[in-house]
């Protein structure tokens, strides 16, 4: 949202220039009967009647580029100005480098705007040149960690480029900054997988970290999903690792009812029945009973759903026994 | 009983527990619970007063989106490139409020419309913008709301799709507009525009579920592009867009339906849209139409499904028509925001999913009956019927230039 510039009483406007007067300003064309109609500035409104001047002439000039750059800064979500733009500096072959510099102060001043990093994407395409991402993305993050636009930009020049090397410890870094960011969660997740790659030793090391942040807070649902998330890469399931299964019980038992501890729960009873593998922790009376106390207790929000999830256990439950009464029918 | 309104003593029992660890995340949670907390606590006090309470300001609301319908302050300017949006979001806001424009008007919009049409296919922000999937996401529902013959006769569908296939990538993907960035947004519009108009061919979009299907994260969501964080509005368009494509089995939809559910704050009783992120009213729609969705994908398998609705239709209701109502009109993102047309539009887009839930059972109204608003359909965000006779419309008049193929 830029200010159209009240203060600046040094602004010439367009139609009051000399080296403009060849060009006839474009007014904008709503037909006879426009709607949402938007009470532009003056300033805004003689930067677009040219800007759609150059547009319908197609001229690639320097004062188009100088023009567009006037009109990024009255609404930097204009993409038709981008795209021209970009053609602009194709067209005259301007230094690239200068429109990296120009770019970032952009990303500055509107960090959160789809068309200002697609802006930066194209030049670093053009250049082949990422050397400057991490940082300018790093201090986008620093402003907001959880910006997304910064982190697709980062993640583009990682996967681009191969630019993984030190992100582990960026990430750790946000992580002990503020565990409860998702964002940096999801980030290391994306080393992992692009990267560092799930073997057994790797699975078993991030499980071990992320028990360790569970431990430090344990209502917390990024780890309980990244530890989800890596389990799933372990072959032997979330039941087969001793680690996980006896760290959930030793919560359980100190009286930790976080509703991501129990439906972490749920899903080993899950895993367990589906398997074959139930046993004294990992069966359907356990899940049933965990769904009521989350619906009913701890996770009252959600009460639908872990009602629709206890129906599902009660169904296993019931085809389980109908079976053992068969047998027993049989038996006897 | 699961849809009873909840009183201001349970909500204030599901209050943050930071476990005496704060970081950034805790403390911008606790302050809009801090806030939240006062307005419930307020309402359960005038409520007790009004038993007509909480009630849907449909006349300030109403009045709001057709002032914004004429003109826009200055500070709009922001959203110039956006204004075909600002057409759909107050139409669609109108729509659901029960209170469309008169014919002029309506006709109005029709030819406003038609100066952001190009040649080349597609709609632009404004006149003379480029085209853009989002912008002409927007004229065509907006022109599907309306509805007459002139609307959809202004649409010209041959150069629709010729503009759908430059945007297509190799793997199925599609970028916003031409030279422009690609993510799962571009997928959705392309999908949505291209079945309303009957300009849909299984050639334009092969490849793109798995596209779609590669970018569900390990939580359960869909990311804008692969690799990236789970998101409502990323995943309404990933769900949405498979379920266009017919090909929602692709994806893992129990995984899908735990990360949905688990986006309802228990506190203020509207939607997230990422995991620890705050309350914000639009995701009441981007993340409450999944449901209807998911709903309709598993009673596939199982009848009874499509009347389960999988989230707490009351608290959410409970946010937006106690939360999220600017007095002078207008709904808002969170206590303490300003309003805006955007959040106007998901704000009642979600408050209809909210009291309309699948659809297929009665509707649940908090409230006086009176507040209940319109129908959408979950896939396209207009309503039902207004769908039906868009696509019927084009299904009878089929363009005049075959696709490529």
């Amino acid at each position: 949202m830029s200010d159209s510039g009240e203060n600046d009483a040094a602004w010439t406007l367009y139609k009051d220039r000399p080296e403009w007067r060849d060009l006839k300003p474009v007014p904008e064309n709503d037909g006879p009967s426009p709607v949402v109609v938007i009470a532009h500035s003056e300033k805004f409104e003689d930067v677009y009647n040219y800007f759609r001047a150059v547009l319908q002439s197609n001229e690639k000039s320097e004062r188009a580029l100088q023009l567009t750059k006037d009109a990024v800064e009255l609404n930097p979500a204009n993409y038709t100005v981008w795209q021209y733009r970009r053609d602009l500096l194709q067209a005259l072959g301007t230094d690239l480098r200068t429109e990296l510099d120009y770019v970032e102060a952009v990303i500055k001043h509107s960090p959160k705007n789809y068309q200002v990093w697609h802006h930066r994407r194209v030049l670093v395409e053009w250049l082949q040149d990422p050397s400057l991402e991490l940082e300018l993305t790093g201090d986008a993050l620093l402003q907001d960690p959880k910006n997304y636009h910064a982190w697709q930009h980062r993640q583009w020049v990682m996967k681009t480029f191969g630019l993984f090397d030190k992100e582990l410890e960026f990430v750790d870094n946000l992580i002990t900054e503020d565990v409860r960011n998702n964002s940096a969660w999801n980030q290391r997740y994306f080393v992992m997988n692009n990267h560092l790659g799930w073997s057994d030793l790797n699975v078993q090391r991030e499980i071990c970290y992320t028990l360790e942040k569970i431990k430090f807070v344990k209502n917390n649902e990024s780890s309980w999903n990244y530890l989800r998330g890596v389990c799933f890469h372990d072959k032997r399931g979330i039941n087969g690792n001793a680690v996980v299964t006896s760290f959930c019980e030793e919560l359980y038992k100190n009286k930790c009812r976080s509703p991501y501890l129990l439906a972490f729960i749920i899903d080993m009873c899950d895993e367990a029945i589906k398997k074959g593998e139930t046993n004294t922790f990992h069966n359907a009376d356990r899940a049933i009973l965990l769904c009521h106390d989350l619906a009913t207790k701890y996770d009252k929000i959600r009460s639908k759903y872990w009602n629709y999830v206890c129906d599902k256990f009660k169904k296993i439950q019931k085809a389980q026994n109908e079976t053992d009464n068969h047998e027993n029918n049989i038996d006897n | 009983m699961e849809n009873q309104i909840r009183c201001f003593e349970d909500i204030f029992s599901e209050a943050f527990n930071n476990e005496k660890v704060v970081t950034d995340t805790s403390s911008d949670q606790v302050d809009v619970e801090t806030s939240v907390f006062n307005i419930y606590k307020q309402f359960e006090k005038n409520a007790s007063m009004d038993p007509d309470l909480p009630k849907l300001s449909r006349h300030t609301h109403s009045k709001i989106l057709k002032n914004w319908l004429k003109g826009l302050h200055k500070s709009y300017e922001c959203l110039d490139a956006s204004r075909t949006w600002l057409v759909y979001w107050i139409l669609h806001s109108l729509w659901l409020l029960n209170d469309l424009p008169d014919a002029e008007t309506l006709s109005h919009i029709v030819q406003f419309l038609s100066h952001c049409q190009n040649e080349e296919g597609g709609y632009g922000g404004g006149p003379g913008q480029y085209s853009h999937l989002g912008t002409t996401y927007a004229a065509i529902n907006a022109l599907s709301i309306i509805g007459t013959d002139a609307a959809y006769d202004s649409i010209d569908r041959s150069s629709l799709q010729k503009f759908l296939w430059t945007l297509r990538d190799v793997d199925g993907s599609f970028a916003l507009h031409k030279g422009g960035e690609q993510d799962i947004r571009g997928v959705y519009c392309a999908l949505s525009v291209a079945k309303i108009t009957n300009t849909y061919t299984d050639a334009l979009f092969d490849k793109t579920a798995e596209w779609l299907v590669s970018c569900q994260t390990y939580e359960g969501g869909f990311a804008g592009c692969p690799g990236m964080e789970a998101h409502g509005g990323y995943a309404f368009c990933g769900i949405a867009s498979l379920a266009l494509l017919n090909k929602s089995h692709l994806c893992d939809v129990d995984a899908l339906l735990r990360w949905c559910v688990n986006r309802q704050m228990r506190v203020e009783g509207g939607f997230q849209g990422r995991t620890n992120k705050l309350v914000d009213g639009c995701y009441s729609f981007w993340q409450g139409a999944a449901f209807p969705i998911i709903s309709a994908i598993l009673s596939q398998d199982n009848k009874e499904m499509i009347e389960t609705v999988f989230f707490n239709q009351g608290a959410l209701q409970e946010y937006l028509l106690i939360c999220c109502q600017a007095r002078d009109g207008g709904l808002i993102d969170k206590p303490g925001k300003l309003r805006d047309i955007y959040h106007t539009c998901y704000a009642l887009s979600g408050l209809s999913v909210a009291q309309h839930g699948t659809g297929a059972g009665d509707p649940y109204v908090v409230g006086s009956p009176r507040n209940e608003v319109n129908r959408v359909h979950p896939l396209h965000n207009v309503a039902p019927h207004l769908v039906y006779n868009a696509v019927h419309y084009f299904i009878r008049h089929p363009p005049p230039v075959k696709d490529k193929n």
